[in-house]
């Protein structure tokens, strides 16, 4: 065995891909977060329809997202090998639980993982998937007339089976084509018992970097007397309170305040 | 009413590591509250030979807190639920007429029962053994102040060479792992100038030898730094970590490249 190899299938090993791929994840999240904020902008999708077209047809960003599709795999897949490793170190349980030694959610990282996995699964089945690969999203035309600043918006039917989006000027008038994942967003949301989920799945994910992110700089062995302090309150004020809320409040808001 | 209390116990009995054990229920009566818990159990033992029974198996040795020889998980705490002391420091004040105590053994792979709740614990010995010591030429000895180490450097070294090897730091992480003890035994060579020339290959032997043992990982819960009696420090980890991947990805352990072809 190459000594590389020897170093990722140790136990450390195994922990600094778990660490890696999660830090990389949580640095997704802010760009994730930071852009769909455009929901919020109330120009009916415009903003974020145009912002979703652009991450989906930017190779840069693209070779980005397969790393990030990669990283997903890779730490729930090394997630579950060290579940199952370590659950064999201890074949026989006790009889008397212990009682608060540890945080609830240190002690639930497998089950706050996985709640989160389906979460990405069927988030991402709802949106990219459908986005990328189907024909269920349909086609938009924003006219921003130039002088004005004013925009309207109407459906628009592509001419041809392959096309993806389009921007014109005609007489002073920008035109702008593509596809309509706002409409996506508005119809998911409309439902409740999938607000609900995904208020659940973000709540799953606050507790999950609440010990994910601290216990990665601890795995990284970057423990100081100085620093830790610091990202003890990156890791629970930014990463467990205000992401995970302001990524809850997209459904609620189309729910209760945009549907209406 | 002399103070003295009446207690349940619920000991895990087990003949040898081939049987399957069994809670047994034994009452303790008339138990002194300023007994310690082992003395407790030495009452116990002395009622059951009596009866002719086999008494209860359980490890002890100095019965005055360093020794690391006494375990017992009691009532979901190694060493009990007092923080910072060893089972055998553990008063039986601490618990109330009528009470019931449940006590088990260390639960981990690597740590295999011998016989009710003594376990078998020399995986730690193998893992110190693979790397937790000093080389130290013969001859003539030098002045132990002849190299100057600041004062937070040895604090922070003895703080970690306080550790007993008692186990509870397994018996309490849910993975069962050995992190805690492994990494004050790699803190505590590794801090001093004694310990700079073997620092990287030290502790990739002695995690080599705690992963053979089949230890669990570490999720950082701190659980078991909460319950270990001589409050060894889940920095100690992140250090342990660091000589790691410092030794394994950064370090060169050969001086000179080995020739490419030629």
């Amino acid at each position: 065995m190459s000594e590389i190899k020897q170093t990722f299938n140790s136990s450390l090993g195994k922990k600094l891909i778990m660490a890696l791929t999660g830090l990389f994840l949580c640095t997704f999240i802010i760009v994730h977060v930071g852009g769909n904020l455009l929901l919020f902008s109330g120009d009916n999708g415009f903003g974020f329809n145009v912002y979703a077209n652009f991450l989906t047809h930017f190779p840069p960003i693209e070779v980005i997202a397969y790393l990030l599709y990669l990283s997903i795999a890779v730490h729930a897949l090394y997630g579950l090998i060290l579940t199952v490793k370590n659950r064999k170190s201890r074949p026989v349980g006790y009889a008397v639980q212990p009682k608060a030694t540890a945080s609830w959610s240190s002690k639930n990282m497998g089950l706050l993982g996985s709640i989160l996995f389906l979460f990405i699964v069927i988030h991402m089945g709802d949106f990219w998937f459908k986005y990328k690969y189907t024909n269920t999203v349909a086609f938009k035309e924003y006219r921003t007339d130039l002088a004005t600043g004013k925009t309207t918006e109407s459906a628009y039917t592509p001419v041809s089976a392959d096309f993806n989006h389009s921007v014109s000027t005609e007489n002073n008038v920008e035109i702008v084509r593509l596809k309509d994942l706002h409409a996506r967003v508005v119809y998911s949301f409309s439902q409740w018992w999938y607000v609900l989920f995904y208020v659940i799945a973000m709540g799953a994910l606050a507790f999950h970097l609440l010990h994910g992110f601290q216990s990665a700089f601890r795995t990284l062995g970057w423990v100081h007397r100085k620093y830790t302090p610091i990202v003890y309150a990156i890791g629970t004020w930014f990463f467990a309170v205000i992401i995970p809320l302001a990524f809850a409040a997209m459904p609620v808001y189309y729910f209760f305040v945009y549907a209406k | 009413m002399n103070g003295n209390m009446n207690l349940t116990l619920k000991v895990w009995r087990q003949k040898n590591s081939q049987t399957a054990g069994k809670f047994v229920t034994y009452k303790a009566e008339n138990i002194s509250p300023d007994m310690s818990f082992l003395e407790m159990l030495d009452v116990v033992n002395e009622s059951l030979t009596l009866k002719g029974d086999e008494p209860i198996n359980f490890d002890h040795d100095c019965r005055e807190g360093i020794c690391g020889m006494c375990s017992l998980y009691i009532n979901g705490h190694p060493h009990g639920p007092k923080q910072a002391i060893t089972t055998c420091q553990l008063h039986m004040r601490t618990f109330h007429d009528g009470q019931t105590i449940t006590i088990e053994p260390w639960r981990a792979s690597a740590f295999p029962i011998v016989k009710d709740l003594a376990v078998d614990r020399s995986a730690f010995d193998r893992i110190q053994q693979a790397g937790g010591y000093v080389s130290v030429n013969t001859g003539v000895s030098t002045d132990g102040n002849a190299i100057p180490i600041p004062k937070v450097i040895a604090d922070e070294a003895f703080n970690s060479a306080t550790c007993i090897g008692c186990g509870a730091c397994v018996a309490a992480c849910k993975n069962a792992s050995a992190m805690l003890f492994v990494s004050a035994k790699i803190t505590q060579l590794g801090l001093l100038p004694q310990g700079q020339p073997e620092r990287y290959r030290r502790v990739q032997s002695m995690v080599a030898q705690m992963d053979e043992e089949g230890f669990g990982s570490c999720t950082n819960t701190g659980a078991c730094e909460a319950e270990c009696p001589k409050e060894i420090k889940l920095t100690n980890i992140a250090r342990m970590n660091n000589d790691f991947f410092s030794a394994k990805l950064f370090r060169e352990e050969e001086i000179h490249e080995e020739s490419h072809g030629g």
